[in-house]
């Protein structure tokens, strides 16, 4: 059995890992997945989180919002609308987009989209904690 | 007679003019083999969902077994009333006809379509500013997505039209730096108001490049999607000849590639399609329903991409055909210069020698 497998996380703006790794975590939209090598074929949504996956030295984390992926035996290749390190979080923007967001929610206006507004304190939320910074 | 001395600032006054036009041009080179580079980083995503989203196809019923119809709104046809058109121009000049031929294809293509209702989304200030000369602007606009983070309330309920034709959106300044979240925002806005059935078809207007030999000026119809991964084009014009000379000569006197963005990046095409019995986590049907608003988002990506790399290339080749233009004129009052110059001399001796003789 192989203990390594090809890990590809793909954003529409370029291929932003590309590297054998042991695990990865993936935010599915029924709940976060644990992958290793030779795991059964699996296609899942992503929902908004942290993909977390570990090589051989190190363990990496990454924010995502939406995305898709698709696990085979040796290979998981894993398109996400955004893919973020923690380096390259705005971390005070994210933390005003979460403020806006709960305002929003908080206001009860009709005119309000819930699930836009949702989505967005999602995403908000994990950007900071893929950034290390509890909010 | 000409005077040396006018002529000789002439000269340099061109010469002055020849060293701009050929800093733009090599910017824009630089600039366009950026834009080249962005739009193959953006294949892999793009082929990797249209692949999934093929072999969904296959796998999820998405048509109904029965009458044919397809479930999906984003398939479903219904009769052409109003008509969004994505214009995608430059934000600034200087590109040759570039701009201009863009908005002559976006008035043919409204020609073709008289009598309908067809709403505006102008990307690109040049665009913009030729369109809304043209037309009302819509009373309800869409925002434009310079904050996307504001953009958090639902695109606004279309109010009365103000013209048979309008102009519902401006995105300018977007395409410095084209990223795709604003195009999926746009795509966003245009598929809740495709679904609320105030408009019945989406086209994009742009100039699609491959590379720099393989370009051309299209209408692609992006709503609703006949075929997924399949371009549907209504409206095309192939570049002539000696414009595809013209580009050509400044590609290479630029020392741009002519590398194109086609084809299928390495390991792309097999994704989501091994001939394996996947776990499907969501139902195929749902998983469907998900990424096919994405797939509008890339295409609208796509056309972004694509159009700010032809607008550098447009730049490029204007600025070359500049710089050639100069040089010509150059030597052209470099001749006139010397003839006159020896015409003066020519005279003087005569003055000299007729002076002589008379004494």
């Amino acid at each position: 059995m192989a203990d390594t497998f090809q890990l590809e996380i793909v954003t529409p703006e370029k291929k932003v890992v590309e590297t054998r790794a042991e695990e990865v975590q993936i935010p599915g939209k029924n709940g976060y997945l644990g992958i290793l090598p030779d795991h059964a074929p699996l296609i899942t949504e992503l929902s908004v989180g942290e993909i977390i996956y570990r090589g051989r030295t190190s363990e990496q984390r990454l924010a995502v919002a939406w995305g898709f992926a698709e696990v085979l035996p040796d290979k998981v290749t894993i398109l996400a609308e955004t893919a973020e390190r923690p380096s390259e979080i705005d971390v005070e923007r994210a933390r005003k987009a979460k403020q806006r967001a709960e305002q929003r929610l908080a206001s009860g206006d009709p005119n309000v989209d819930v699930d836009r507004a949702l989505d967005s304190l999602h995403r908000a939320e994990a950007r900071l904690d893929a950034a290390g910074q509890k909010a | 007679m000409p005077n040396i001395l006018d002529i000789r600032r002439r000269i340099r006054s061109v010469i002055n003019t020849r060293q701009i036009t050929k800093a733009m041009k090599m910017v824009s080179a630089a600039k366009l083999r950026r834009a080249q580079e962005r739009a193959l980083a953006a294949r892999p995503y793009a082929h990797m969902l249209t692949n999934v989203l093929k072999s969904l196809v296959a796998r999820a019923d998405i048509y109904d077994p029965e009458t044919g119809e397809p479930k999906h709104p984003l398939l479903a046809q219904r009769e052409e009333k109003t008509i969004l058109l994505i214009v995608v121009t430059g934000d600034k000049g200087l590109a040759g006809a570039f701009n201009a031929n863009i908005t002559k294809a976006a008035m043919r293509f409204l020609e073709s379509k008289e009598g309908k209702n067809v709403d505006i989304e102008a990307v690109g200030r040049k665009g913009r500013d030729f369109l809304r000369r043209r037309f009302p602007s819509a009373k309800v606009q869409t925002r434009s997505l310079v904050d996307l983070e504001e953009s958090i309330e639902a695109a606004p309920e279309a109010g009365e039209r103000a013209g048979t034709i309008q102009i519902t959106g401006e995105h300018v300044g977007i395409l410095s730096q084209v990223d795709f979240a604003q195009a999926s925002a746009l795509a966003q806005n245009v598929i809740q108001r495709y679904c609320r059935e105030e408009i019945d078809s989406v086209y994009v207007v742009f100039n699609e490049f491959k590379s720099v030999i393989a370009q051309r000026l299209i209408v692609e119809q992006i709503l609703p999607i006949e075929q997924v991964g399949e371009q549907t084009v209504r409206l095309a014009e192939e570049p002539t000849e000696e414009e595809k000379r013209r580009v050509r000569e400044a590609a290479i006197s630029a020392g741009v590639g002519m590398r194109g963005t086609e084809g299928a990046p390495e390991g792309a095409a097999g994704f989501g399609t091994a001939p394996v019995d996947y776990i499907y986590e969501q139902p195929p049907a749902d998983l469907f329903r998900a990424l096919l608003p994405k797939y509008v988002g890339t295409e609208i990506f796509r056309a972004l991409l694509e159009s700010v790399a032809a607008e550098h290339a447009a730049r490029m080749t204007a600025m070359d055909s500049a710089t050639n233009n100069a040089t010509d004129m150059i030597d052209s009052l470099t001749l006139a210069m010397n003839r006159a110059r020896q015409a003066k001399i020519t005279k003087e001796i005569i003055e000299i020698v007729s002076g002589a003789a008379a004494m």
